[in-house]
């Protein structure tokens, strides 16, 4: 099954929705945070997400339009 | 040689082998390589490292390669230049300027990274190499590729410069532009790496290519006669240079090459891309990532994969950070071409202007021997300061109309 590692990161106004959870039930995709950083004013997440791939493009479309930034697990590879 | 032991997760710690893999499985930490220090212990020495070649690969005991070939075999061992006319302009005694403006092949300090990594890409079987880029890394990839007969794949925003996409094509690896901006680029090619078995230098094969880094720091202990200078002011893209420089000088000292480790490591980064200085001005210990927007396009990382760490590491040597706007950055340029004779790009112009504030604000003092890191050379990005730098004299093709130009001679001022 394929699966993508991102990274992903809140802005303040959205650190406490559960974005996740929201995620893993509107597309089918199944969610797995690995290492994460969450405080009152921002938050990070190093995520997996597993499914088929136009869900997985789906979901990471999802995420951006909830206003969260999604980045590659390795963060800014263009240098 | 053999003295990776290695890869470890920063983060866990748990180790992997040394293949060309770069995220740790569990946390999905970065990774990086493990040595056998105490193996390496046994048979390094000042004399061994001064008796090998004139370049990085002298350092080889301590880079991720197993030998004994080694591609780009010009890269390192630039001047560490006694920089006394800049010193006393700004008020230092001793700096110096490590100046990477005259690496080879192409003139940035990439060549030392894109050396090791395409030696351990070649290590471990692979025949295509690539990267993405928007200049010095393509440039060092492509050249690099060329000289060892691999194949390169070059990715690179639709919008790049004409300038910035002929130093690539001259050395005709695959250029491929990608019609959207950097973070579709940097998507794409993320995507890439997982999918086709290439060594993605800064990708994949990532924990071996920083490590190349290092080799700045070995070469200014070794300049220096074997010291360690108190200052250093190194430029932050990404933050893995100055992680590395940190990690090469402990190395040292942990084997006996130098005695103490006395350096305060400071970051440089330009206003318009500055999420590591300003976390670190703020006392954070996370950066907030920006969308870049400066003349400094060399370090226009927004979301930089060691910026966290180059925060620790500045933190532990009890360092600073500060940042420049891009007038300072071009007069920073300027003033290093015209105390030096030394033309650095915008990146360099970031150091030196850092460097200006540093010593302003009694961060680097008088006596302080101090180490400016100039990474790439300024005919790359003439375009940054075409502007600032007035004009050429011009004059009649006769005798008279220099001499009134300059008010030299008997039709200038009236000297005979």
């Amino acid at each position: 099954m394929p699966n993508m590692k991102v990274h992903i990161r809140f802005p303040e106004d959205k650190i406490k929705e559960p974005v996740i959870y929201q995620i893993g039930h509107e597309y089918k995709v199944v969610t797995n945070v690995r290492r994460a950083d969450v405080r009152e004013t921002t938050g990070w997440m190093d995520l997996e997400l597993t499914g088929d791939s136009t869900e997985i493009e789906r979901a990471i479309a999802g995420l951006r339009k909830k206003g969260v930034i999604v980045d590659p697990i390795e963060l800014n590879v263009v240098e | 040689m053999a003295t990776m032991k290695a890869l470890v997760c920063r983060e866990c710690g748990k180790e992997y082998p040394t293949k060309a893999i770069h995220v740790c499985e569990m946390c999905f930490g970065p990774l990086e390589v493990k040595y056998n220090y105490e193996e390496i212990k046994k048979h390094i020495s000042r004399k061994k490292i001064q008796d090998g070649p004139h370049s990085i690969w002298r350092y080889a005991d301590l880079l991720p390669v197993e030998g004994p070939v080694f591609l780009g075999p010009h890269a390192g061992m630039t001047p560490l230049v006694r920089a006394k006319n800049l010193g006393a302009y700004l008020g230092l005694d001793e700096l110096y300027i490590k100046n990477d403006t005259v690496n080879h092949p192409t003139l940035s300090f990439k060549d030392r990274v894109v050396a090791v990594a395409i030696t351990r890409a070649r290590e471990l079987g692979f025949e295509t190499i690539a990267c993405a880029s928007t200049g010095n890394l393509a440039n060092s990839v492509a050249a690099h590729a060329a000289a060892s007969g691999m194949r390169a794949y070059v990715f690179i925003p639709g919008d790049l410069e004409a300038a910035k996409v002929l130093g690539n094509l001259i050395y005709k690896p695959n250029v491929v532009e990608v019609e959207g901006n950097y973070d579709d680029v940097n998507r794409l090619c993320s995507e890439i790496a997982g999918e086709h078995a290439w060594a993605f230098v800064n990708i994949n094969i990532r924990p071996y290519y920083a490590e190349g880094s290092k080799t700045l720091a070995f070469e200014t202990v070794e300049q220096l006669g074997w010291r360690t200078p108190d200052q250093v002011v190194i430029p932050m893209a990404s933050g893995s240079l100055l992680t590395k420089i940190w990690k090469g000088l402990h190395e040292m000292k942990n084997l006996g090459l130098v005695d103490d480790v006395r350096t305060k490591i400071n970051g440089a980064q330009a206003e318009g891309c500055s999420p590591i200085s300003t976390a670190f001005k703020s006392g954070r210990d996370f950066f907030k990532p920006v969308k870049p927007k400066t003349i400094a396009k060399s370090l226009a990382i927004g979301n930089p994969a060691d910026g966290y760490y180059a925060l620790k590491a500045t933190a532990e040597s009890k360092g600073s950070m500060d940042m420049v706007s891009d007038n300072e950055v071009v007069e920073g340029i300027k003033l290093l071409a015209q105390t030096e004779g030394i033309f650095a790009e915008t990146a360099g112009g970031v150091t030196i202007g850092v460097l200006q504030k540093l010593v302003k604000q009694g961060t680097i003092k008088k006596g302080d021997v101090t180490v400016a890191y100039i990474t790439g050379n300024g005919l790359k990005t003439q375009e940054a300061v075409i502007d600032a730098i007035g004009r050429p004299h011009r004059i009649q093709p006769s005798l008279v109309s220099f001499e009134q130009t300059f008010k030299v001679g008997k039709h200038g001022s009236g000297d005979a």
